[in-house]
Parts: structure tokens; sequence; C-alpha cells
């Protein structure tokens, strides 16, 4: 079944390309298009004239610019927390024996399925009692809760099939603790640390619901909500363009995130299993 | 997920059995010292808030207003539950989560089946398959708007039977197909990935016997393939289902709510946020959360899977 390559394995593989590329060359050729060519209405789906004048404008733009800092500096720092965290409760249900253990996870899956938008309501209100309202701190603080279980899956997963063993080999082998700690475990673990990095980051890079109700300004909004709020006076002629060029440029770190650790980032979905 | 079930340690069980050592106790506090923080942080962020919306959900309590608080014991749920508008945003919400995880399995089967084959140009595959996954939601909401748009889009061209000026957002059902059509290319692949690493434990010795035996092709599929990796489908489609339920980007892009395509999530969103409702907020809160624990308990009652044990967590 695995070794041949019948017709309809290359229409399926033809059809995976083009279901998984097309809006994103079609977003890409509407950003080429000049703003001009979309107000007066374009269906056609390439540019009758190609221009970079979106980029330059979306570039420029100070709201936009803002919103890249605060996506990438909020997104970074709940990322590291995160799995700095999830590593040492990965390490323990992996590695100890301990009551409580299916209680953890239980909590994860629980906050794995939660309904978000269910705690705008109370965090709006403690965020601005607290003083966290339109801060970054107010966005990495639920970031964190809600990529933990993500986390904590992916890491449990590597860190169970690390060859613990290996660690006292090397001390027998005459390693110090410290240096069978960093020669074998670090670089066996890393992998999964890393994936896990990636995964959690992509969660915290997509995230809107806390994005636009716990930020009020640019001094924490991140830019998935900047993208919406972009839409200007009128709701339904947004500026088609300018938007899918500022769509694509938060689409690149992606796509190049994707290119680099496609096979990580594979390995990591299928053994944590759990979109956040 | 089932592909951590052999991992599970055999040495970490038969440990558990020995009565309790200094070492045991030691390492038990270790384990709960080191979970501790994880633990709390999950909680801190959901527990607290989530006894704080059933609180304030017996209150009436504007925002705007916020001295004229008053207690209203179960008012707010009745007024919520009498509503009609409550009723429409759950009966989308339910159409929006049936539809799209239907087509996502179907669909999502199909690629995994296909990726289980590619043996050359696996890189290329995979890579594409991520990039729906990993873009913003917002983002493709985007795409997808622009796609069925009226004046910029081009999907009115590409069909056949559907006529150039037609305005996908200008009624109901339309415009739900175009949020779903945005959801459906958005987590499809995610459902391919948690198929074809259910689709790989499949064992081929069976699949080759079953084919020696003279089964055919949709034999081997519905007898052998798919009670195989009956596990992994159900673990794919619960976690969609309940990540279909919340939905809430792509209708907050695409319509705003408008042509009564508003989904329980974003029904909650805008009486905290835009109507400064904190009291009724809550009140949708707490029933968004408790539709969200029914979700789960029926689909788990209904497919009668051990999650943990599904996810080798045992």
């Amino acid at each position: 079944m695995k070794s041949k390559l019948g017709p309809s394995t290359v229409i399926g593989m033809i059809a995976i390309l083009v279901w998984c590329l097309l809006p994103v060359v079609w977003i890409m050729m509407l950003s080429f298009k000049p703003e001009a060519e979309t107000a007066a209405g374009s269906p056609q789906f390439l540019p009758k004239e190609w221009s970079l004048e979106n980029y330059q404008s979306v570039l420029q733009d100070e709201l936009f610019q803002r919103a890249l800092i605060n996506s990438f500096g909020i997104s970074l720092i709940a990322t590291v927390l995160s799995v700095m965290i999830a590593t040492l409760t990965a390490y323990a249900i992996a590695r100890l024996e301990f009551k409580g253990k299916r209680i953890v996870l239980s909590i994860a899956l629980a906050i794995a399925m939660f309904p978000v938008v269910s705690l705008v309501g109370p965090l709006f209100d403690m965020w601005r009692t607290l003083g966290l309202y339109d801060t970054w701190p107010g966005l990495i603080i639920p970031y964190m809760s809600f990529t933990l279980p993500l986390a904590i899956w992916t890491l449990t997963a590597f860190f169970r099939e690390i060859p613990w063993e290996m660690e006292q080999a090397a001390q027998v082998d005459g390693a110090t603790s410290w240096q069978a700690f960093r020669k074998v475990i670090v670089p066996l673990a890393a992998p999964g640390v890393f994936t896990a990095a990636i995964l959690t980051f992509f969660f915290a890079w997509n995230d809107f619901v806390f994005g636009i109700s716990l930020t009020s300004t640019t001094a924490a909004r991140p830019v998935p909500a900047a993208l919406a709020f972009f839409v200007g006076p009128d709701q339904f002629n947004p500026p088609t363009s300018t938007l899918s060029a500022a769509a694509v440029v938060v689409t690149v770190p992606i796509i190049i995130i994707v290119l680099l650790f496609q096979r990580k980032i594979v390995a990591g979905l299928t053994s944590g299993a759990v979109k956040g | 997920m089932s592909t951590g079930a052999a991992t599970a340690t055999p040495a970490a069980a038969k440990k558990a059995k020995k009565p309790p050592s200094d070492r045991t106790r030691a390492e038990n506090r270790l384990g709960l010292k080191l979970v501790a923080p994880a633990v709390i942080m999950m909680l801190l962020v959901t527990a607290y808030p989530m006894g704080r919306a059933l609180y304030l959900s017996l209150f009436k309590y504007r925002l705007s207003a916020p001295d004229d608080r008053e207690f209203v014991g179960l008012n707010n749920y009745l007024t919520v539950l009498t509503d009609s508008l409550w009723w429409t945003d759950v009966f989308n919400t339910v159409v929006i989560m049936v539809v799209t995880v239907a087509f996502e399995l179907v669909i999502g089967f199909a690629f995994a089946m296909v990726m289980h084959r590619v043996i050359f140009a696996r890189g290329l595959i995979r890579t594409s398959i991520l990039i729906p996954y990993g873009i913003i939601t917002v983002v493709s909401a985007f795409a997808w708007q622009f796609a069925f748009s009226l004046n910029n889009g081009f999907v009115n061209g590409w069909l056949p039977f559907i006529a150039d000026d037609f305005n996908w957002f200008g009624d109901k059902w339309p415009a739900m197909i175009a949020i779903m059509v945005s959801e459906i290319w958005k987590t499809t692949p995610f459902m391919a990935l948690l198929l074809l690493a259910g689709l790989a434990q499949v064992s081929e010795d069976t699949v080759e016997a079953a084919k020696v035996d003279g089964a055919t092709w949709w034999q081997r599929l519905w007898k052998v393939i798919i009670p195989n990796m009956k596990a992994a489908i159900m673990v794919a489609v619960l976690f969609r289902a309940l990540d279909a339920y919340r939905i809430f980007d792509n209708i907050f892009v695409m319509t705003r709510g408008a042509q009564d395509t508003e989904s329980v999530s974003f029904l909650t969103y805008r009486q905290i946020i835009e109507q400064f409702e904190l009291g009724m907020g809550s009140a949708l809160s707490v029933l968004l959360f408790f539709s969200v624990l029914l979700i789960a308990w029926l689909l788990v009652k209904m497919f009668k899977v051990d999650l943990a044990s599904a996810r080798g967590e045992g």
C-alpha cells in the first residue's frame, strides 16, 4: 500500500497543494494590486498592474509597527515562560511517580477545551482593577495558561521517549552529573523543548479573543487585533489591498518557521495532539 | 495521543505497587513541587475568573454604572434562556460545529490517506499542510472574506452556477457558508495530521492480509482501517468539535454577527465588551462554559472513549 504511487495519489497530492496554497496565493495577489484597483473592484485573480505601494504604506504605518513589536514581544515572552514551566511538569509526569498525576493531566485537558470567551468578562474586570488591562503582562499571563496544556503534552510525549539510563551510563563512564546532564540529556531533550516552543508561539501569535478584549491602545494590542480594527470607518468596504499586504507580512514569519521546522512541528502535533 | 500509548513506562507502574518508603515519599514531594507552578498558573486564569463570573452573573451590573450593582438572583439566566436570540445563536453555533467537523473529517481523512502513501515530496506536502494550521485565523478569515466579496472576490467568477453579482454576505445562509469555508480550510490540516498519526498505527500486514483474502478497497477501508484507528478519529472529532463550538475570530472578521450569523462566543463578547453588561455577560459566560462541558460529556459518552488512555496518559 505504501510503495505504489498511483494516479489517485498524484491527484490527491495536487488537491492538497491547491487546498493549502490557493487562499495564501490569493491574498498575496491581492496585496500586489494597487489600492485604486481594489477600490474600483477587481474580481480577477491576478493583479492588472503589479505594485508594492501597499507594502510601503503598511510597513510605514506606525500602528502596524507597534502591533508587530507587541505581538513578537508578548508571544516570545509567553512562549519562553510557558515552556520553562511545562518542562518541569512534563519531567515530573514522564519520570516520577506521584499522586495527583492524573489530576494534573485532567486539568490540562480541561483548559485545552475551555471556551476562552467566557473568561473575557471576569478577566476584563479583574485586569482593570489590578492595572493589568492594556499591558504586556495582561496578555502574557492568559497566553501562558492556555499554552501550558499544549506544551505539557508535547513535552511529556517527547520525554517518555528519552532513554534516561544513558545519564547513569555516562556517569559510570566517569562524567560528572552536570556533564551527564549537559552532554547527554540536554541534546536529547532539546528537540522536544524546541517543538513545544514552536507550537506555543503559534498559539500566542494566533490569539485574537484576548488580544481584542484585554487591550485598548497600541500599548499592547497584538497583530490579529490590529488587523481586525484596521478595517476603517466603513466595515463593508475595508481597504482590501493594504489589509492584504499587512496579512502577508504577518504570515511570512509563520511560513519561514514552517519551512524550517516542518518535520518537528508534525512530530509535536501528533504526539501532543492538541491545538490550544 | 495514540502514538504515545506504547511508550508508558512499565518500570514506573512496577514501582507504584511497593509500600511507601522514604524514597517514594520524596519522589511524591518532588513531583508535586515540579507540577505546582503549571497547575497554579492554569487555575489562576481559569478557575478563579470562572468562579467570579458565576458570582457576577447573579447581579445586574453595568460597567458604565458600577454603583448601581444590584443582586437579581437567577434573573439574568432567565432573561437569556427565554430570549430567542440566545437560541438562534446556539443553533448557529451547533450548525457550524456539526457541518465543519463532518467536512473536516471526510476531507482530512482523504488527505491523511494521500500523505500516508506519498514517498517523495513529503517535505513539500508537510510544509503546505502546515501553512493553514499556522496562519492566523484572522488572516484566513480576511482571505476568504475577500475571496467571497462582491467587488474583489474570485469565487463568483469561478463557480459555474453562481451569478457574478451574488452577494455572499447579504443573506444568512450564504454568509454562514462563507464562514464555514474559512473554518474548514484552516482546520482540516490539523484533522488530517491527527488522522495520519492514527493511520500509521494500522498494521500494514492486516491490510495486506485482507487484500489477499479478496477484500475490495472499500471493504478494507471500512472493515479494517477505520475500526483500527477509531481512537484517533474520536480524539480528533472531540477536540475539533469543542474548538468549533468556540468559533469567534472568523465571525468577528467576516460578518461581525450581521445577517444573524452570530455564535454563542460572539454574543458573550458583544454583551461584555461592547454593551458593558458584565452581569448579563457573566451569565452568558457561565452558560457557554456549561454548554461546552455538556458537549464534551455527550461526545465522550457517545464514543465511550477513555481520553486519558487514548492519549497514552494512563
